[in-house]
């Protein structure tokens, strides 16, 4: 069982959804980030989701641009990114790493080398922000060899005659964006989701896990109350932001006001009981 | 004048007109690359633009704003006193600089506002680098008395003030875009972030023959009017096709415009990609001579990036050419070498720009330019028998502040 299943399965025996935290790769620098890495099993993640720098991030809104462009100019690389799963690994073989990006530098890497290099350093999932179902053989088979769940986004304007062709190529869990729009600009009510969800747990038996304007503890429970897992993202990244010096380097708190966040988030996460 | 896209000479089995195939692929190149979020959008301007491709009635009302509203057909100019003084084959200019509003963009923008209008779209989004296609927008915006948003790279809104000043006096607001260079590259980020987020009402008019499929072929069959044209007035003036056909490159709209009708004729055809400071420096915006393929708003072709893919800026000091990739189909026509792509530098676009002034009284846009310079170097080596047709896409008295600028002039 991959580990991304095994989570899962533990977690329904508990009777809870999944926090996943997001971190953006070398921000604002290596130590920083492989910092807080390895710290968020302890806050409480259960999966983690690490965001690929990438100069051209047409889905993000300016705090993960801005996270992206620190990144970037603190060296990030996909091979300096999988390196970092390396490191974690060594002392964590068991919380689930998910890699998140677009397409482009995945393709100068050569999907099948990067497919091959990211199970290697312990990846178990893939989101390519840009890699629709329509388009997804050029990665698809690649990771499938490796075992590596790529997990597609479905969105609010995937309609019922798409969601079975979106979903037939998925593993690992279903990312349900919340809204039609950017990383972290609005956040969609709970009646949205309470609608929205069903209409897609129609069509998969995966985990749904609900990304995009989750910002607070009460929203992330909220949203395990509805799905299997709540995706936190722009919100930690804002925390990180606002601890930097005026030159963008961390400072000595750093690390532990996110890893704070975080600890926030589980415990609302850990508050909700579902039906196992 | 104007013909159905379907009509004109068919392409055979075998033909480079065939393409793209169902995915929209271009060879390897293209496809659709966008967020789930924008699939469902995406097919559903798939789907209205195949209802439109052949249907007659959309044809006789585009033909007709065409016509009497953008002026069509635009000349096509036998520039004499540039023949004569570069001393070899003859030149002829296409003339979309005369179209309204300056340049080929309002031949796309004119097909794309009345097909989204059969879509129900009540708002409308561009892009803009030069500023020309966010001018033709904004236009046809107020021609139907649509709300219109131009993102526009900051860079860019400095050194193309006149025409931000023409888009706000059409109506359209102007969302400078300060992220990254401030150019083309980053205008097209923000309008697809737009666009994801104002999905439901939302049309975005994309400027080039670039992005997700169809954009590229529904862009260039809109386009293909200059190249349609072009060959039915010079076999009017000259009873034959023409020796080569030039173009600048720079996503590539008004080269595939005129290249695309002559894909299956014995006729050269040049793409003239901007060199900026020279391609062996890294202020060049030629993604065919300096990129490789990679995946760019939502489609693969050859891209300016870094070995890690990430994009590096481009260069020009053309803002219509500062762009780090190109269309699709123009990725295709390199590998398989029907079209030929060669590098002008800035220096010898500038030179291009005052030299078409003073022999045959024409300001060309910096863009257009690029072509021209070209011409200068071909025109010598071939005979007074031969014929070069070339697209000047647009007017230049949009940049006249940056050739001022570049030549020392303080206005």
């Amino acid at each position: 069982m991959s580990r991304i299943a095994a989570r899962f399965a533990s977690l329904k025996k508990e009777g809870r959804g999944a926090l996943i935290p997001f971190l953006e790769a070398f921000d604002p620098d290596l130590e920083t980030s492989q910092a807080i890495l390895a710290g968020m099993p302890a806050a409480g993640a259960d999966l983690i989701e690490i965001g690929m720098p990438f100069t051209d991030p047409m889905a993000d809104g300016p705090i993960i641009q801005l996270a992206g462009q620190r990144g970037l100019k603190a060296g990030a690389t996909l091979k300096g990114t999988l390196a970092m799963v390396r490191r974690f690994r060594e002392a964590d073989d068991r919380t689930p790493i998910v890699l998140m990006g677009y397409l482009n530098p995945i393709v100068a890497y050569g999907p099948e080398a990067f497919c091959q290099d990211a199970a290697a350093a312990g990846v178990d999932g893939l989101i390519a922000v840009d890699l629709p179902p329509e388009e997804a053989d050029l990665l698809a088979p690649h990771a499938a060899a490796q075992g590596i769940d790529i997990i597609r986004l479905v969105a609010p304007t995937t309609d019922e005659s798409r969601l079975p062709y979106v979903l037939e190529g998925s593993s690992g869990f279903v990312y349900y964006v919340s809204i039609a729009g950017i990383t972290g600009t609005r956040t969609a009510s709970s009646a949205d989701l309470s609608a929205a969800i069903p209409r897609v747990r129609k069509f998969t038996d995966l985990p749904i896990a609900i990304g995009f304007g989750i910002r607070t503890p009460e929203q992330a429970a909220n949203a395990t109350e509805i799905a299997d897992a709540a995706i936190v993202a722009s919100a930690l990244i804002d925390t990180l932001a606002r601890t930097l010096d005026e030159d963008g380097r961390a400072l000595p708190g750093t690390v532990d006001a996110v890893l704070d966040q975080v600890r926030a988030l589980a415990e609302a996460v850990r508050g909700v009981r579902v039906a196992a | 004048m104007n013909q159905h896209f379907s009509s004109g000479i068919a392409g055979g089995q075998n033909s480079l007109r065939n393409y793209p195939d169902d995915r929209g692929r271009f060879g390897q190149f293209g496809g659709r690359f966008v967020a789930e979020t924008l699939m469902p959008v995406i097919r559903e301007v798939e789907r209205a633009y195949l209802e439109i491709k052949d249907d007659a009635e959309f044809h006789a009302e585009l033909d007709g704003y065409l016509k009497n509203y953008v002026g069509r057909p635009s000349a096509l100019w036998y520039a004499e006193r540039l023949t004569e003084h570069l001393g070899g084959a003859k030149i002829y200019l296409k003339r979309e600089d005369l179209n309204h509003t300056g340049a080929h963009k309002i031949n796309s923008c004119m097909g794309q506002i009345l097909l989204a209008r059969r879509m129900g779209k009540t708002r409308i989004i561009a892009e803009t680098g030069a500023g020309q296609h966010g001018v033709a927008t904004a236009t046809v915006c107020a021609l139907f008395g649509l709300p219109c948003v131009i993102y526009m790279g900051a860079t860019d809104v400095e050194r193309q003030k006149p025409n931000v000043f023409r888009m706000k006096l059409l109506g359209a607001e102007v969302r400078p875009v300060e992220a990254g260079a401030g150019t083309l590259k980053d205008a097209m980020n923000e309008a697809l972030r737009d666009w994801v987020t104002n999905v439901h009402d939302t049309y975005y008019l994309i400027g080039t023959a670039a992005g997700p499929h169809p954009f590229p072929a529904m862009v260039r069959d809109f386009q293909c009017v200059i190249g349609n044209e072009a060959k039915a007035q010079l076999m009017e003036a000259e009873g034959r096709l023409p020796d080569v056909a030039i173009a600048c490159v720079g996503g590539g709209s008004n080269a595939i415009g005129l290249f695309h009708p002559f894909l299956d004729e014995a006729v050269k055809l040049i793409g003239v990609e901007a060199g900026g400071h020279g391609i062996d420096t890294d202020k060049t915006a030629a993604s065919l001579a300096r990129g490789k393929p990679g995946v760019l708003h939502g489609n693969l072709t050859y891209l300016l990036q870094n070995d890690d893919g990430q994009i590096q800026e481009a260069h020009s000091i053309s803002a219509g050419l500062d762009y780090p990739g190109l269309g699709p189909e123009h990725s295709f026509l390199f590998e398989n070498g029907r079209v030929e792509y060669v590098p002008i530098n800035d220096d010898e676009a500038l030179e291009a720009f005052q030299l078409l002034c003073r022999v045959e009284g024409i300001i060309p846009a910096l863009e257009s330019a690029h072509a021209l310079a070209h011409v200068t170097k071909l025109a010598p080596t071939l005979g007074r028998d031969q014929i070069i047709l070339v697209n000047l896409s647009g007017r230049g008295d949009k940049d006249i502040f940056t050739v001022a600028a570049h030549t020392g002039v303080t206005l």
